[in-house]
């Protein structure tokens, strides 16, 4: 055959319109797409069987039930557990990526010995003997000396039995140094200790109430059991609750609230006096209550009456008067109202006066140890160990006065203020801290004025980490003795702050510990074992766990079963029995503290003239900002107008920015009394004009890529100020100044 | 008959509950083996098979109000039953709408990465693996099985997490039933939602509560007549299973592109 021209023109044409008609191209095509994805560096996870683990999620303090899908012996889901007295199902974004710690990068993987200087980073492995017995030695070292009150703990919770062992240890040891890290909740211990003479924590019954008066509570941006609140904050929407947030600033919870109130920042108080003014000035007030059950009430109306005319609490809040009235009017009118204080997630414990103020409207209401009200709730005593025996050493150590100053004669009634140990530590007057535990907590981080925070541990020669990840504090201490993972032990979650029940979870291993690491529980009484004497006799437990099993006794069974306990007989005390003040009624004017005192902003650090604006922190439930930083997947969360690369930015209202010469996006200065630091600017309608606005929870300089370097840590950027009575943190915020660079 | 039997599984959405908190962001990563980067703080990149918009009434202070709105993958139907815009693009089957349920696919070894149905879907719900995922050293331990993680090149999106559909039918199928429960089936999202803002199932089952909520008018492609609800791009026609509520006009009128003076209120039937 010969080949011309044509038929090779049909061959090729042919041959290649068959081909097309053919699946071969298809066929290499999905082939080849197939061929490019099998790459062997794509992880195939493995199936096996799937089974599901309840436990209760430690991530914050809010105390919720998780339910864990395991295959096979992984863990690959958390869910929030279904019938959970807390969340009932649901969870919030940092449990949700609880497993992102277990598995993560940030986990510290076995004992750790500083090698290099602090925080450089250099390690070196060391045995759990060694660790154990080389703090045994600084330990009994500083005892044998006299100094066995120079040793101090530092914990977020004092609660549950493993802070108790802290504090057990420390007793029998010979010292009174045990700090818990600050909350709206020391505030509210303290209020209602001085009102109501209880020694309890506030349980608010939100699911009952119908009209809350929130001063600055982020109720949906993270305050008290953040999960119980979203539910709360839904229950409402069906029921028709109402909720009025008063804020300088937008919030989310402003913004899903029936009613936002902008005040001028710091001035909260001052408005609750007005409403006060108002509710005693119409006779609003809970007569049978206040009448019977209340003392020192013609002092406080007087002085109420005298002082805080909504005119003039209009000039000190710029909140108009016929609003004041009429917010008055409708909370004194609700069937349920209910008063709350603590700004954003209440990290803060903000100044006395505004917590006993809000506390008082409560009271005029009526609305103490009511349904729909609030709750004195004292710790449920499920933790009944045997006394220690203290020999002449402890006895004398636990007589010297705390470092931070708590329980002295300044601050007779406040019982931890860890904002007060830096400034004691550096100023060298009292004595030095020789040896620091810190617990569950990250005070490098948490604590503000992070310079001076950096100096006091600076001057502690010993500091020991028990963290299970390598945060701030780990990263700046001489040993880590390294917790498990919550997922890999059992521990006692005490009531989460805010609930008006008593509720105890349990934590499970869901996993096998992963890591070299130990239950805190058990190191303590290893080290007690290892001092030996009154102190390992304190200790008789063979492990924490024997020690965990015998300490909730009849309750181990349900709660190993179901996840948690809760109090069926729980009981609400009548008005007669539930005040053990002085008065043996509720005192609007404390007979402890004694006279009143007006009103007094805050005094913020900073002058106007060198820093016209005002800076305020603000919280986000996509922001973790306690003892745990954001894992990866709660960054993806994080909007790009709260972090763009390494730049956080800082909210200002569009006029502060015309005044000041900015624009969207620009670059800036921020610079406080404390501190200064880049920032982006991002301008939200939704923010008072004058005021700066920065998230917390950014700037890290531990944990992993993922979170470290990004943005800034407010507390570098503001410092402590004192309560003139309990000694708390009261500081809402500092002057700033916000300037192009 | 096989049509009028079809499931169409939907999501009512409940913005005056939504917090914003993120959690159904974070559940779906979590359930559906999602990647993350060192930096994703550039969201074009960032993959977020359901992200939570912020928005805004752009109104000056103290008249400022913002809302929230939760975004996953609309499962467009379109006009007719899989007209959905990026199933009508796809050059390689690599998405497909199940007739059965309503769901639009996303078959990651079909895919060859055109990125074609990104240009198509008007919701920007579908992303591309830029990268091939890392996950930090011994963090694989949680994938789960039952979603393929995926590799650089493909596109991947919400799938209302339809491996839960197969195991849920799988378990109805062993104990003898052919139907699924209400609850039975669930996107990790609806689960997780600490607001109770999400509420699933099928619309086209006037026993579901997503039904009750939205009351889609089946004579005109699914519009709600709750007058509370909207879709997002509603006149686009992509006819979205995605549901939205709110009692603020501000935020029903974000969901489409009106005109200023323009009234959002529903036009009566015989004007289509």
């Amino acid at each position: 055959m010969k080949i011309d021209r044509r038929s090779f023109l049909s061959f090729l044409i042919g041959g290649g319109a068959g081909t097309a008609l053919s699946p071969l191209p298809w066929k290499l095509m999905d082939d080849s797409s197939i061929w490019t994805q099998m790459w062997p560096w794509t992880p195939v996870p493995e199936d096996g069987e799937a089974s599901y683990v309840n436990s209760a999620c430690t991530l914050c303090p809010g105390g919720c039930g998780i339910t864990v899908r395991k295959i096979d012996d992984r863990a690959v889901k958390i869910e929030g557990m279904k019938g959970h007295p807390v969340n009932n199902g649901g969870l919030c974004i940092l449990g949700l990526s609880g497993l992102q710690l277990l598995y993560g990068p940030t986990r510290i993987k076995t004992p750790l010995k500083r090698v290099g200087k602090r925080g450089q980073g250099r390690w070196e492995k060391i045995s759990w003997n060694d660790a154990i017995s080389e703090v045994a030695k600084i330990l009994s070292d500083l005892r044998s000396t006299g100094q066995s009150h120079t040793v101090g703990c530092i914990s977020d919770s004092d609660r549950g039995t493993v802070p108790r062992l802290f504090e057990r240890f420390l007793t029998v040891y010979g010292s009174p140094n045990l700090m818990r890290t600050s909350s709206i909740i020391d505030s509210y211990e303290l209020t209602l200790h001085l009102m109501q003479g209880a020694q309890a924590s506030p349980g608010f019954d939100f699911e009952n109430a119908d009209f809350i008066l929130s001063f600055g509570s982020g109720i949906i941006d993270g305050w008290g059991s953040p999960v119980r609140m979203f539910r709360a904050n839904s229950a409402w929407r069906n029921t028709g609750g109402k909720i009025i947030q008063i804020e300088p600033r937008l919030s989310n919870t402003a913004a899903k609230s029936d009613k936002w109130i902008p005040t001028n920042p710091g001035t909260e108080a001052a408005l609750a006096l007005g409403i006060a003014h108002v509710i005693i000035k119409e006779s609003l007030y809970d007569a049978e209550f206040v009448d019977n059950y209340s003392a020192g009430f013609e002092d406080w109306k007087r002085f109420v009456l005298d002082k805080y005319c909504p005119d003039s609490v209009a000039t000190i809040t710029g909140i108009d008067d016929t609003t004041i009235i009429a917010l008055a009017r409708s909370f004194a009118r609700a069937s349920k109202p209910l008063a709350i204080c603590g700004r954003g997630q209440g990290t803060t414990p903000g100044s006395l006066d505004e917590c006993t103020t809000v506390h008082a409207l409560n009271a005029l209401v009526g609305n103490i140890n009511k349904q729909g009200g609030i709750f004195a709730v004292a710790e449920p005593d499920y933790i009944n160990w045997p006394e220690v025996e203290m020999d002449a050493t402890a006895a004398i150590g636990m007589q010297k006065d705390r470092l931070d100053g708590a329980g002295s004669k300044k601050y007779p009634f406040s019982r931890y203020l860890l904002n007060r140990l830096p400034q004691a530590i550096n100023s060298g007057k009292k004595y030095p801290l020789k040896a620091l535990f810190v617990g569950d907590a990250n005070p490098l981080y948490t604590m503000s004025d992070s310079k001076a925070v950096k100096k006091a541990f600076d001057k502690v020669p010993f500091v020991v980490s028990f963290s299970s990840y390598m945060n701030e504090t780990a990263q700046n201490a001489d040993l880590i003795l390294p917790n498990h993972a919550y997922l890999e032990r059992y521990e006692d979650i005490p009531t989460p702050p805010g609930m008006p029940k008593p509720v105890i979870s349990l934590t499970k291993p869901v996993v096998k510990p992963q890591l070299n690491t130990k239950h805190t529980g058990d190191i303590i009484i290893l080290l007690a074992k290892a001092m030996g004497g009154n102190i390992a006799d304190a200790f008789a437990w063979n492990s924490y766990d024997a020690c965990l099993k015998e300490t909730l006794g009849n309750k181990w069974q349900t709660m190993v079963k179901k996840g948690f306990w809760s109090y069926p007989d729980f009981f609400v005390q009548t008005h007669e029995e539930s005040f053990d003040t002085i008065s043996g009624k509720f005192e609007f004017v404390s007979k402890e503290t004694g006279s009143l005192k007006q009103f007094k902003p805050v005094n913020i650090e900073g002058d106007k003239t060198n820093y016209p604006l005002l800076l305020m922190p603000y919280d986000s439930i996509r922001l973790a900002n306690g003892v745990i930083g954001n894992p990866p997947f709660v960054m993806k969360s994080v909007d790009d107008t709260v972090l763009k690369g390494n730049n956080v930015f800082v909210e200002i209202n569009p006029k502060t920015a015309r005044e000041q010469g900015l624009r969207e996006g620009q670059l800036a200065m921020l610079s406080t009394p404390v501190g200064k630091a880049k920032v982006k600017v991002h301008l939200f309608d939704g923010i008072m004009p004058g005021l700066v606005a920065l998230p917390r929870g950014l700037g890290h300089t531990a944990f992993d890529d993922y979170l470290a370097g990004k943005g800034i840590n407010f507390n570098e950027l503001i410092g402590p100020v004192e309560d003139p009575v309990s000694g708390l943190d009261t500081a809402w915020g500092i002057r700033v100044k916000l300037a192009k660079v | 008959m096989k049509h009028k039997k079809a499931k169409k599984y939907g999501m009512v959405i409940d913005l005056d509950k939504c917090t914003g908190c993120g959690s159904c962001m974070v559940a779906c990563m979590a359930e559906n083996n999602v990647p993350f980067r060192k930096d994703e703080s550039d969201k074009l990149l960032s993959i977020t098979w359901l992200r939570v918009y912020k928005l805004t009434n752009g109104k000056p202070f103290p008249n400022t109000d913002i809302c929230y709105l939760p975004r996953p993958c609309m499962h467009c139907e379109g006009r007719h039953e899989g007209h959905s815009p990026c199933v009508s693009v796809c050059p390689a089957v690599a998405t497909d709408y199940n007739i059965e349920t309503g769901i639009v696919s996303q078959i990651y070894t079909r895919c060859f990465g055109c990125r074609y149905c990104m240009a198509s879907c008007p919701y920007h719900a579908r992303y591309f693996n830029w990268w091939d995922p890392v996950w930090p050293d011994g963090m694989e331990k949680y994938l789960s099985p039952n979603v393929s993680p995926r590799m650089r090149g493909v596109v991947e999106k919400c799938s209302f997490c339809f491996h839960r559909y197969q195991l849920a039918k799988e378990k109805a199928f062993m104990e003898g039933r052919r139907k699924l429960k209400e609850d039975e089936y669930q996107t990790a999202c609806t689960q997780a939602c600490p607001a109770g803002a999400i509420t699933f199932g099928d619309l086209n089952n006037p026993n579901h509560a997503v039904n009750r909520m939205a009351k889609p008018d089946p004579k005109h492609h699914g519009r709600p007549t709750n007058p509370h609800a909207f879709r997002l791009l509603e006149r686009l026609g992509t006819n979205p299973k995605v549901y939205y509520l709110s009692s603020r006009e501000w935020v029903r009128r974000a969901g489409d592109n009106y005109l200023e003076n323009e009234s959002i209120a529903k036009k009566p039937a015989h004007h289509e």
